[in-house]
């Protein structure tokens, strides 16, 4: 099977700083994802250069059969179909929640009112916000406002999902019910890529976990065998102090 | 892309929802902003408010009880000027509205990543901001006059659109500047072009944080429109000016045209707050 998202030789620089050093990744479709790592390890970099908001320094990116890192590709294209949630939300505090759902579909993919309505109302009943249609963000809870955020990204129906530590800004008890949405896609079939050290999420839901450090990567493998026996010693490590 | 690639250092939390706007504000130090606009009363600001009361019904009450008690000359006085404070309106709206236009160009040129249009955009916010407007006005009308011959009143509301428009320029780019990088990205990320997100998300949102400072601008431009009495514009201070000079009651007119003067900047500045107050209960 053809690779969902595939990076080769990625390298990127923050003038002196590293951020990453010859990372290779290949997600297939369906696959979720978890790449795990001490902060400034890169993870983060790395889930931005996959829609381009940072540009590699070297290697390809490629998300099915276009490439992220050639600037000929049509990127808008591109990030229609990679959707994107970020720590801080990022929802727009002038719209409310269904109107932050319903823009993209709306200015990008030109769906009528009614039709983007429609798509909103099902994504918002989709993450169990129904009653929160007219709600402005500030006036959501962090949980709330990160499930409307999911539910935003994936109005663009895109084909692959990334969450850049989609639960660390938020209070604990508000975790679980952002993680529940997450899980809930994962078993649906979406490709997913999530920064997060999450653990109930990746035993629940990730198939492979990738651990970073120093913008490389380490080590990668299935859940159980990563968590349970690492190979490396740093990862090793890491794990002791998250564990 | 500028704003995605700056360095984030390494473990900082890329901003968190809590209004990132306060922070250049909330660290050490005072920090005195003195602005020359009148003081805007909110409601919250008792002290602030109450001067506000004062001076505005002080000013009026003064008004009335001259035209009322000393008729002569300042009957004759108020009776002369209402023509003059409309056409200090009519300089005044005129140029507020012309310079918005060109403060939102100067603003997004100078956020522009097109080297080229920064750079004008910069050079023009900076050289105008180093002339004063009286040589402005007076330059804009005999630079003006050599190519072709606009009425009077034009070549005033030219000037002081040049002028304004590179302040307002610097308060929409501050605006912008002010919302929260996240914001953009977040379009971005959703397949909105640059300008989709400008227009769509980042400036409705900036709107409301330039609301004030550009309430500022425009008191300020009403009582600088008082300067392009000097261009044979027949406004408030011109009229008082023919007044007196008709009549030699040089420090009664004056009077008048001051306390004309104060109860407009007053007023607006009161419109002003209360324009602000509700759009800060409509939330953000």
């Amino acid at each position: 099977m053809a690779d969902r998202v595939r990076i080769v030789n990625a390298c990127k620089n923050f003038g002196k700083v590293v951020a990453l050093k010859n990372a290779n990744l290949s997600v297939k479709p369906g696959e979720v994802v978890l790449v795990i790592g001490p902060s400034g390890s890169g993870k983060s970099t790395m889930l931005r250069c996959i829609n381009r908001l940072e540009h590699l320094t070297s290697g390809e990116i490629w998300v099915d059969e276009d490439q992220v890192t050639n600037h000929a590709s049509d990127m808008r294209k591109i990030r229609e179909e990679v959707g994107m949630v970020f720590q801080s939300f990022n929802l727009f505090p002038h719209l409310t929640a269904l109107e932050n759902i319903t823009l993209a579909p709306r200015v990008v993919k030109k769906l009528s009112e009614s039709e983007a309505r429609e798509l909103g109302l099902k994504l918002l009943a989709r993450v169990g916000l129904s009653d929160k249609e007219t709600v402005y963000p500030e006036h959501l809870s962090g949980g709330q406002q990160q499930r409307v955020a999911i539910a935003r990204a994936l109005a663009m129906s895109p084909k692959v999902m990334l969450f850049d530590e989609p639960t660390s800004a938020l209070d604990p008890e508000m975790i679980k019910e952002v993680l529940d949405v997450m899980v809930e896609l994962a078993l649906e079939g979406m490709t997913m890529l999530v920064v997060s050290h999450e653990m109930g999420f990746a035993r629940a839901a990730a198939h492979t976990v990738v651990f970073m450090d120093n913008g490389e990567i380490i080590e990668r493998g299935p859940p159980e065998k990563v968590f349970a026996s690492p190979k490396e010693e740093r990862t090793q490590r890491f794990l002791k102090h998250i564990l | 892309m500028a704003e995605v690639d700056r360095v984030q250092p390494a473990g900082v939390p890329q901003g968190t929802p809590a209004s990132p706007r306060r922070d250049a504000r909330s660290g050490r130090g005072a920090r005195i902003e003195v602005s020359d606009g009148a003081l805007i009363p909110g409601r919250g600001e008792k002290s602030t408010f109450s001067a506000w009361r004062i001076s505005f019904f002080g000013a009026l009450v003064l008004l009335i009880g001259l035209f009322v008690f000393k008729p002569h000359p300042y009957r004759d006085i108020m009776l002369f000027l209402p023509d003059g404070i409309l056409k200090t309106f009519e300089v005044t709206v005129m140029s507020i509205v012309c310079a918005l236009v060109v403060g939102l160009i100067a603003g997004l040129g100078r956020i522009s990543r097109v080297m080229i249009v920064n750079r004008i955009a910069t050079i023009y916010v900076e050289v105008i901001r180093g002339i004063p407007l009286l040589v402005q006005i007076f330059y804009i009308y005999y630079a003006l006059g050599k190519i072709i011959q606009v009425p009077d009143i034009f070549a005033a509301v030219i000037a002081m659109t040049v002028c304004y428009g590179a302040y307002l320029g610097e308060i929409f780019r501050a605006g912008i500047q002010s919302i929260h990088k996240g914001q953009m990205e977040a379009a971005i990320a959703l397949g909105l072009s640059r300008a989709q997100a400008l227009r769509m998300i980042i400036l409705p949102q900036t709107i409301r944080v330039v609301l004030p400072p550009l309430g500022n601008e425009f008191i300020a431009l009403l009582k600088d429109s008082s300067l392009v009495s000097i261009l044979a514009v027949s406004d408030l201070l011109r009229r008082g000016r023919e007044y007196a000079s008709k009549t030699f009651d040089y420090f009664e007119a004056f009077t008048v045209v001051a306390l004309a003067y104060l109860v407009m900047t007053l007023f607006f500045s009161r419109l002003v707050a209360m324009m602000e107050e509700r759009m800060n209960r409509r939330g953000r």
